[in-house]
């Protein structure tokens, strides 16, 4: 099966955690100061849903807190929006992880290769290895940047439906193709019969209700649920068709694009931001994991869900007119769903983009893949966790758009390989002797 | 060798621990940070210990057993020896990151308490160190096999869930412990606090005789809980209220109307 094009797409999209904003409205403010710690700023501006694979910008809105008393509560709130992401987080990991050890079909190495990776990583020449790796990376990178670009200057030119139709192919590339190789190959791990008929239901009923959610109006719990469900399938794909060591040095690369990308005055992703704060929309709802419901006061006439999927993954776009199989995955959608519709601002919560859901399953999930060793995978999920929890601090110091994976990634690609080559052969000894630390 | 061995050693080793987890920790955000963050900390400690064996047993005669052994022994010491400081260091950060929140915020007190963080921070440490001793051992136990098959012990799966329960559990009474003596200045706890946990250590060292590292470790845990639970403010007095359900400040915080 080739899945380039899905490929591709999904991990365009960078994921970026942001905090949606809505205007605030200075007489709710005044009166609704302490209980609502969490206001948005003034300055509206709309998360920055890097739908895009990158890791988009966290952005996480403050309310202009005049005094510190709000501190206390803002510390609490702050950490509550770091466990609501922390539960969508571990649930994809788990997700993955689950599959990666029960499935056999995710670990097998097929000569199959996405052709943002074409060249071969032979495993007898350690100096070829490397070499060819980084030249797969340089080659997904700048597919990536270029993805980027082509979505910005669509964005720029305002051609919406483009990337509004990009991203409904691609969600329904990932939602019915993915998902029926998915079941199909669960079915085969536990050997369960299965007849087409009903397959067809079950996939039918699955796709068409997660395109609802997704791209139109949902509840919320099942709208995250097929975020987090499509961002392990993805996860998944590029665990199976990124070469061994392309797909450590790729995640580095993309940590260090998406730092550039989110933090650079030029950098694509930021104008994305910028064009769309200018323009007062909401950036497209491109795939976005939101934590909360967004609420906007006054926004039901600016706010226009349908359009907002402004932000497609053009990369995705770009992908289908390359022509590779149609197996663009909507990772690259980002989708945010505004509902525009009390009058009460609610806390709004933070939003994380899909990409950076992939990407941290990705790590762990070939952590699970490469040796039967569950200490790494452990460390791995925790040195994710950590880093996903500094970057929400530093978004709640900074109160700007920040990008979410350099710190996990760095964490995570750390822990990973120290815990292999230093703890395991250090546990697995104390393990063989029962010896406790 | 099989489900029932896996779930019975998995519930041992992680029950109590996980009880606490959902009873007292989940509710609050704040504390699941801190406990991920204890983790995170024993982790580190980890890996340190690990750098300095392996590099170690890299410069070391592979070929004698008793030099690895040796080695390994050390390699035990000196992990302890980095959890504690590492937990040292785990206080002092927490105590600054509290007095910077204090002082930011005009509030009087501050949204976890440092006896909260104890125990948090003790239970992150002993999840971590746990899992890391027995998760691969759980594994192990539901694939095929025959525990024992070249003369050791046949009871390899069931002790080491009992041994883990015991470690997990200490963990969060040291934590607790720890934490108040550096409060009070009390440097004598403290090194009584390191002593235990380097004796619960040393005596595994005995296994597969588990008589001799089982019960020891079991009595250490027990003394400790005794002790935690007095640092935490606990007293005879207050045992006997809360089991006749005679704790008025209990019963009025935790009023339910009819």
């Amino acid at each position: 099966m080739n899945t380039s094009d899905s490929e591709e797409d999904s991990y365009n999209e960078r994921s970026a955690l942001v905090q949606c904003e809505s205007p605030t409205i200075p007489s709710y403010n005044q009166d609704h100061d302490v209980s609502l710690p969490q206001q948005t700023d003034t300055k509206r501006r709309r998360p920055v849903s890097s739908g895009l694979d990158e890791p988009g910008p966290v952005e996480r809105e403050r309310a202009s807190t005049p005094d510190g008393e709000e501190e206390e509560l803002t510390l609490k709130y702050g950490a509550k929006h770091v466990i609501m992401l922390f539960i969508p987080v571990t649930l994809c990991m788990v997700v993955v992880v689950a599959t990666i050890k029960s499935v056999s079909f995710y670990t097998e190495k097929s000569s199959q290769r996405l052709i943002y990776t074409p060249f071969e990583e032979d495993p007898n020449s350690v100096g070829q290895r490397l070499l060819n790796s980084f030249l797969n990376t340089i080659v997904m990178i700048s597919v990536i940047v270029f993805m980027t670009i082509i979505l910005v200057v669509l964005y720029k030119y305002r051609c919406y439906k483009v990337i509004h139709g990009w991203l409904i192919l691609s969600s329904l590339m990932l939602l019915f193709w993915f998902s029926f190789m998915y079941l199909g190959e669960v079915f085969k791990t536990y050997n369960v019969a299965m007849d087409y008929p009903t397959l067809v239901m079950i996939i039918w009923n699955f796709g068409v209700v997660g395109m609802i959610c997704i791209h139109w109006k949902g509840p919320l719990r099942l709208q995250q649920a097929y975020l987090i469900v499509i961002s392990a399938l993805m996860a998944l794909i590029f665990i199976k068709y990124l070469p061994e060591w392309s797909a450590w040095v790729i995640l580095g690369a993309i940590s260090i694009y998406d730092l550039i990308a989110v933090l650079c005055p030029k950098g694509p992703l930021r104008m994305l931001v910028e064009t769309a704060q200018e323009r007062n929309e909401p950036i497209f709802p491109a795939l976005i994991y939101s934590s909360a419901m967004v609420w906007m006061v006054g926004m039901a006439d600016s706010s226009n869900p349908g359009s907002a999927d402004g932000r497609r993954r053009n990369e995705g776009g770009a992908r289908a007119q390359e022509e590779e199989e149609s197996e663009d995955d909507a990772a690259h959608g980002r989708r945010r769903r505004y509902s525009a519709e009390e009058d009460l601002e609610e806390d709004r919560g933070v939003k994380l983009g899909l990409g950076d859901f992939i990407f941290y399953s990705v790590l762990v999930g070939k952590a699970a893949a490469t040796g039967g060793d569950w200490n790494t995978t452990l460390a791995c999920f925790v040195a994710i966790l950590i880093g996903l929890c500094l970057t929400l601090l530093l978004l709640a110091i900074f109160k700007k758009a920040l990008p979410a994976l350099p710190i996990s990634i760095t964490f995570g690609l750390v822990f990973y390989f120290s815990t292999d080559n230093l703890v395991r052969p250090f546990m697995d000894s104390l393990a063989a002797h029962q010896y406790y630390i | 060798m099989t489900v029932a061995v896996f779930f019975g050693c998995t519930f041992i080793a992680f029950g109590p621990a996980v009880a606490l987890f959902v009873f007292t920790i989940a509710r609050d955000p704040l504390r699941v940070i801190f406990l991920i963050a204890g983790a995170f900390f024993w982790l580190v400690s980890l890996l340190l210990s690990s750098l300095v064996w392996f590099i170690t047993v890299q410069i070391s005669n592979k070929n004698s057993a008793t030099q690895q052994t040796g080695l390994l022994i050390f390699g035990v010491v000196l992990s302890v020896l980095l959890q504690e400081t590492f937990r040292y260091g785990y206080y002092r950060l927490l105590k600054k990151a509290n007095e910077g929140l204090l002082a930011l915020s005009q509030e009087d007190t501050m949204p976890i308490s440092i006896r909260q963080l104890a125990y948090v921070s003790g239970l992150g440490f002993g999840f971590m160190s746990g899992a890391f001793s027995v998760v691969n051992i759980l594994s192990d136990s539901l694939g095929p096999g025959t525990v024992g098959i070249h003369g050791d012990s046949q009871h390899y799966f069931i002790s080491s869930a009992f041994m883990t329960l015991a470690i997990i559990l200490l963990h969060m009474f040291w934590g607790v412990v720890f934490f108040e003596s550096c409060e009070r200045q009390r440097w004598w706890a403290l090194g009584a606090v390191v002593l235990s946990h380097l004796v619960v250590s040393c005596v595994t060292f005995v296994n597969p005789h588990y008589q001799g590292s089982l019960i020891p470790t079991y009595i250490i845990l027990s003394v400790m809980a005794a002790w935690a639970y007095l640092c935490a403010g606990g007293s005879l007095r207050n045992l006997k209220l809360c089991l006749t359900c005679k704790d008025k400040d209990f019963l009025l915080a935790n009023h339910r109307p009819r």
